[in-house]
């Protein structure tokens, strides 16, 4: 049209293009349509929202649904059981909208080559070849028609090797077997969603049959396309644009990757590309399309798995060499096979190694047997071995390595293991209590040495702690002894101790056991009842500090009735961080409080006060003011203290303790709850005496022997003097009623006497009071000071200045600062070397008592062990400083002794002076 | 209440009854197991129990409709209270907790839990600042929100039921050694003690008057005992059933007493002592 017109004009002039219509006059210039109004629409006129390049481009179906606006139809369901044959397998175009199967869409049925032009004897090295070329060239498109039409011909060669048994894609050569580089699928496997192009997958199956016995050599036809192509881009080495093909059909592509195997990557991805191309229509308009986002878009949406097989490849290929690009495939494909099988016999390998670590633990379990042998063998002993044996399974177990040797030394070193494991565990070591009342009652056993095992043993297993464990390796003899006259006592003991329920000591459960193991001992009627309560007295605390050492902690902790009721006390003070003291006031005030219902004593005596913090929301709910606004604790507030603090321990014993009592006001000041019930404890105990006079009657005639024995203290310590630790325990009687005394009181009197002294001697007033108060037992250890005192005064005037100077001793020993609950933490963990030493009388003493207490707060606070480990270390070294002293005090036997009884003597020193005052 | 009247039993529900008339006003069913104990609120909107099943329940008299669940406990939900306002639900368990539960907020958890005790807990009464609570350890623990003090007396046998007495200045507190024991809030001091009924086994109520003036208790030998507060003397003991009696309530103004014996809940008036019974 513009022609002719131009024409018209303009003659000579050529035109190209049509020429715009002329304006009509009227009409208005039609604006162009913004770009934000422009829609596009497909082919059926619906309105496709652009979501964008990058994301997925146009919305498919109904709302980017599989669906459309009436919801989506699932193909027609038909009877398995009359078509039970074919199953439909879902490909990937039946989830596909008709748009794309068109010409444009991804995967386009329009134009394709149809087998009947694909060429049977599509040389695949030429094809390759084109592929690559394809791949390759800055089109990636352009070899494609190329492979739509090819020649028909098939060489002659090739239809020779094919009556030969040569198919295409095989090497030639002799076929040499291998097996199958993965199961074929299962066929009756059902698929889920959407299934692989119908195509690939046979050919996958065709290939893995054909495959299977295929021949190794691949490597001339790979030789060919491979390497020859010069680099003529820009790209890194290996970099390959994107397969159009792979990018349309990844899924096969890569399928082919895994089922070849065999050979060489790029081989397989070309084989699969062909073999893709031919099982399955190429279309032109795919590839045509571009490498665009939509197809990468595709790639991952049908080919997500691929990915992560490429990565795999990759991963195989990068150690295998370097030289991917510049080698030839032939030894590229010679690494890669071995190193396949290495692969393989390497997992195998593995396989079989893990297999053999598991069948080695199995065979390392039943040594554990071997020790439950043991045991009937050996009445007492094989109980050690058996605990012992235990340890060491446990440690195998854990370790995966059973070392069923047990060396006594490895034992203590295993026991030490298990002792740590054990305070982890808690209950096991808990279990101990037991052996502890023994414990003092087989200190005056020591003769009985053969038990030593056992009572190692039962310390280990009651003594979780890892101090005594520590003291076990160190001593290990001196707990033995303990512990079989500990055995020896605990049959008695338990036949005893059902017939003494009574506890004087309702606070100090030790202490009650003590008086029960003493009474026990009389009423078993050990020869000397009273003098043995005395002598095991003796004994306990010369000897004691030896073996005390060791059991000490136990002793605080074992309960030593059979009656594990002490062990449920202190587990409750163990499992509440409370503050310590609410928890003792409220079980240990029990008797007392008992005693006062019995008495209709309600008031102060029943009356428990705690600080108790409500909930802020609770005070808004109940329109009261929050009593505390600026604390964050919520119920019962927490004690802060250290656990290790002297003063924790202080406060323990303060209820037997008359001393301490002073503090323990002080304490109790602090703490209004004890205030309270102490008083009327003290009202109680009265009658509580009363009613405990049997009992106290048994002690203070075993009290009124030990004195006898007390006077005559000079012999012993004489004896004590020639033996070294073991003779330190027979040292003067008296002393070490003194000591047993307060060592059944806990340590606080020797604290307050060292460190509180001048608070002492107000408080003792005071202490009398508060010593009766407590329990019942409290006035008869008050009796039992009091006759103590007066036969000690005499002797112990004497004494006295010795004390003073093992106080000194004591507090140089003892850090000065056992104000400072550091200090204490610090004595606490020194204990345990002490205990190996076990022959440090009296300097331990206090050490046992820091270690009980410790101790008790070691239960309660077990994970703080670490901590104490450490400074057990330090202790340690301190007390072999100690010992190093404590010897030199032995080797002046007397000097020694008076040291010994001097701690005890500082109490007994305050008792007299309580007397005065009275 | 005063004018209604509670019963939960084993049958899983609660059933609302008008005690006057004795007439059955509603039946709320959403428990688990055996209702174990309910209370009201002070406006009559709103019900809590307590069960078997752990769960202590929020109602709504009127729809019948479980309000809120409160789950938390671990063991049977003992005794269950409202403060107030019923803005908190304290309840007491034999997992040895009392929770206090909130009602206005969603939490489901509760606002606190008094932990301290060493046993089950058998017991709640709450007064304006005060969660008063009875165990099974034998104490008596008086929570005072106020002054945020609290306060263990040690009563020795287990405890089954503890109130306060209308003037405040009292608890009443009743154990399985078949004594009442009337204790001073304050200083935990023993103003009364009451015996001659039999507790030994049973969770079983008491009661003060509503004029203070005598101390009720259920017993197990199907009596109610009153005994006179100040002088401790044994005053009346109501012969109810053959059974165990095992709750009671009296009238928070007037010289009503409800007791509850073995499916039966008993409404005894002081001046006629005519029983009217409900059949429960």
């Amino acid at each position: 049209m513009a022609a002719v017109e131009s024409s018209d004009s303009e003659e000579d002039l050529v035109s190209y293009g049509s020429a715009l219509q002329p304006l009509q006059e009227g009409d208005r210039i039609k604006k162009p349509v913004p770009f934000q109004e422009q829609t596009v629409k497909d082919a059926k006129g619906r309105y496709q929202r652009f979501h964008g390049a990058f994301t997925g481009g146009f919305s498919a179906g109904y709302f980017n649904t599989v669906g459309t606006k009436e919801g989506w139809t699932p193909s027609a369901f038909v009877s398995s059981r009359q078509k039970r044959a074919d199953r439909t397998i879902l490909g990937p175009e039946d989830f596909m909208d008709e748009e794309d199967l068109s010409e444009f869409g991804i995967a386009p049925k329009d134009i394709t080559t149809t087998d009947d032009f694909a060429s049977k004897a599509k040389d695949r090295i030429k094809e390759k070849a084109r592929q690559i070329a394809g791949v390759v060239a800055a089109i990636p498109g352009t070899t494609a028609f190329d492979d739509l039409i090819g020649p028909s011909k098939i060489t002659v060669g090739v239809e020779l090797l094919r009556k030969m048994g040569w198919k295409e894609g095989q090497g030639i050569g002799p076929r040499v077997k291998r097996k199958p580089c993965r199961q074929k699928p299962d066929p009756t496997v059902k698929i889920y969603g959407c299934a692989l192009p119908p195509g690939l997958s046979e050919g996958s199956e065709d290939e893995e049959d054909e495959y299977q016995p295929e021949n190794v050599t691949f490597a001339p036809k790979d030789v060919m396309p491979v390497d020859l192509t010069p680099k003529e881009n820009i790209h890194g080495l290996g970099y390959k644009g994107l397969d159009p093909s792979q990018a349309l059909f990844g899924v096969s592509g890569r399928e082919h990757l895994n089922l070849f195997t065999g050979g060489s990557e790029e081989t397989s991805n070309l084989f699969g590309n062909l073999r893709h191309s031919k099982g399955r229509k190429l279309g032109i308009t795919g590839q045509a399309f571009g490498v665009g986002a939509l197809e990468e878009e595709d790639d991952d949406i049908y080919a997500t798995d691929t990915l992560s097989k490429y990565d795999t490849v990759l991963k195989d290929e990068e150690p295998g060499d370097g030289l991917y690009g510049w080698t030839a495939p032939k030894q590229y494909k010679s690494k890669k096979r071995p190193e396949r099988e290495f692969k393989y016999v390497g997992k195998i390998l593995d396989g079989f190694s893990l297999a053999s670590k598991s069948s080695a633990p199995i065979k390392i379990y039943p040594p554990p047997n071997l020790p439950r042998n043991y045991r009937p063998v050996h009445y007492f002993r094989p109980v050690i071995a058996a605990g012992n044996e235990n340890y060491h399974l446990q440690k195998a177990l854990e370790e995966s390595i059973g070392k069923l040797e047990s060396d006594p030394t490895q034992q203590s070193r295993h026991a030490l293991n298990a002792a740590q494991r054990r305070e982890q565990l808690g209950e096991t070591g808990l279990k101990g209590p037991t052996p502890s009342v023994l414990e003092y009652l087989s200190e005056k056993d020591r003769e009985r040495l053969k038990e030593v095992k056992q009572a190692a043993e039962q310390q280990m297993k009651a003594k979780i702690v890892s101090q005594q464990s520590r003291n076990s390796r160190f001593q290990p003899a001196s707990p033995d002894d303990a512990s079989h006259k500990w055995q020896m006592l605990l049959g008695v003991q338990l036949a005893n101790a059902g017939s003494s329920d009574f506890r004087p000591f309702a606070k100090n459960p030790e202490k009650q056991k003590r008086y029960e193991n003493f009474v026990k001992s009389l009423k078993q009627g050990e020869k000397d009842t009273l003098e043995c309560f005395l002598d095991p007295n003796m004994t306990e605390w010369e000897r004691g500090r030896e073996q005390e050492e060791f059991f000490r902690a136990a002793m605080f902790y074992r309960s030593s009735n059979p009656t594990l009721s002490s062990r449920f006390t202190r587990a409750k003070y163990e499992d509440d961080v409370d503050k310590v003291e609410v928890p003792r006031d409220q079980e240990n005030d029990i008797d007392d409080k008992e005693t006062a219902v019995k008495m209709k004593m309600f008031g102060k005596l029943t009356r428990d006060k705690f600080e108790w913090h409500p909930d802020k929301l609770l005070c808004k709910r109940f329109n009261v003011r929050d009593p505390y606004p600026d604390s964050s604790v919520v119920g019962l507030p927490k004690v802060k203290r250290d656990k290790y603090s002297v003063f924790n321990f202080l406060t323990m014993p303060e209820p037997t303790t008359s001393v301490t009592q002073a503090t323990n006001k002080k304490i109790q000041e602090s703490n209004s709850l004890n205030k309270p019930k102490k008083p009327s404890r003290w009202d109680v105990s009265d009658k509580e005496k009363e009613k405990k006079d049997s009992i106290s009657e048994f002690i203070s005639l075993a009290r009124s022997k030990a004195d006898v024995q007390q006077q005559p203290p000079v012999p012993a310590t004489e004896e004590c003097g020639t033996g070294l630790s073991e003779t330190l325990p027979t040292v003067v009687p008296n002393e070490d009623k003194d000591l047993e005394e307060e060592s059944g009181r806990p340590p606080m009197d020797l604290f307050k006497a060292i460190f509180v002294s001048s608070s002492d001697e107000k408080s003792s007033s005071s202490e009398e009071e508060s010593d009766e108060e407590p329990q019942p037992t409290t006035s008869v250890r008050e009796s039992e000071t009091t006759k103590q005192v007066d036969v000690p005064d005499s002797s112990s005037s004497i004494v006295q200045e010795s004390v003073t100077a093992t106080t000194d001793s004591g507090i140089s020993s003892l850090p000065t600062s056992k104000q400072e609950l550091d200090a204490a933490e610090e004595f606490g963990p020194k204990l345990p070397p002490a205990f190996s030493s076990g022959r440090f009388c009296k300097l331990l003493d206090r050490e046992e008592k820091h270690r009980k207490t410790r101790e008790r707060h070691k239960t309660k606070k077990e994970h703080k062990h670490k901590k104490e480990k450490k400074k057990k270390h330090k202790k340690q070294k301190n007390k072999g400083k100690h010992k190093n002293k404590k010897s030199e005090k032995d080797s002046s036997s007397n000097t020694t002794d008076s040291s010994d009884s001097l701690s005890d003597k500082d109490a007994t020193g305050l008792s007299p002076k309580e007397l005065l005052r009275r | 209440d005063g004018n209604y009247c509670l019963t939960c039993g084993s049958d899983k529900t609660l059933k609302l009854w008008n005690p006057h008339k004795g007439t059955a006003l509603r039946t709320y069913q959403g428990h688990g197991y055996e209702v174990l104990d309910a209370a009201g609120s002070f406006d009559n909107s709103q019900i809590c129990s307590g069960g078997a099943d752990k769960a202590v329940a929020l109602w709504d008299v009127t729809t019948g409709q479980v309000v809120r669940k409160y789950r938390g406990h671990a063991g049977k939900v003992n005794c269950v209270q409202f403060n107030g306002e019923a803005t908190v639900i304290v309840s007491g368990s034999i997992d040895s907790t009392v929770r206090c539960w909130d009602c206005r907020s969603r939490r489901p958890d509760p606002i606190q839990v008094l932990d301290e005790a060493k046993d089950g807990i058998s017991s709640v009464k709450l007064s304006a600042h005060e969660i008063l609570t009875g165990s099974v350890d034998g104490r008596v623990r008086r929570y005072d929100l106020r002054t945020g003090h609290l306060f263990s007396d040690y009563i020795g046998s287990p405890i089954t039921s503890v109130c306060f007495s209308k003037d405040g200045q009292c608890v009443l507190a009743a154990s399985l050694d078949s004594t009442l024991r009337l204790l001073d809030k304050d200083t935990g001091e023993l103003l009364g003690e009451y015996t001659g009924h039999r507790s030994t086994t049973y969770r079983l109520d008491c009661v003060l008057s509503e004029q203070d003036t005598h101390v009720g208790c259920a017993s197990e030998d199907g009596h109610v005992y009153f005994w006179d507060l100040v002088e401790g003397s044994l005053a009346l003991s109501l012969p109810v059933g053959q059974g165990v009696v095992q709750s009671l309530a009296f009238h928070p103004r007037l010289p009503c007493l409800l007791v509850a014996t073995q499916g039966e809940v008993t409404l005894w008036r002081e001046d006629t002592f005519q029983p009217e019974g409900d059949p429960d």
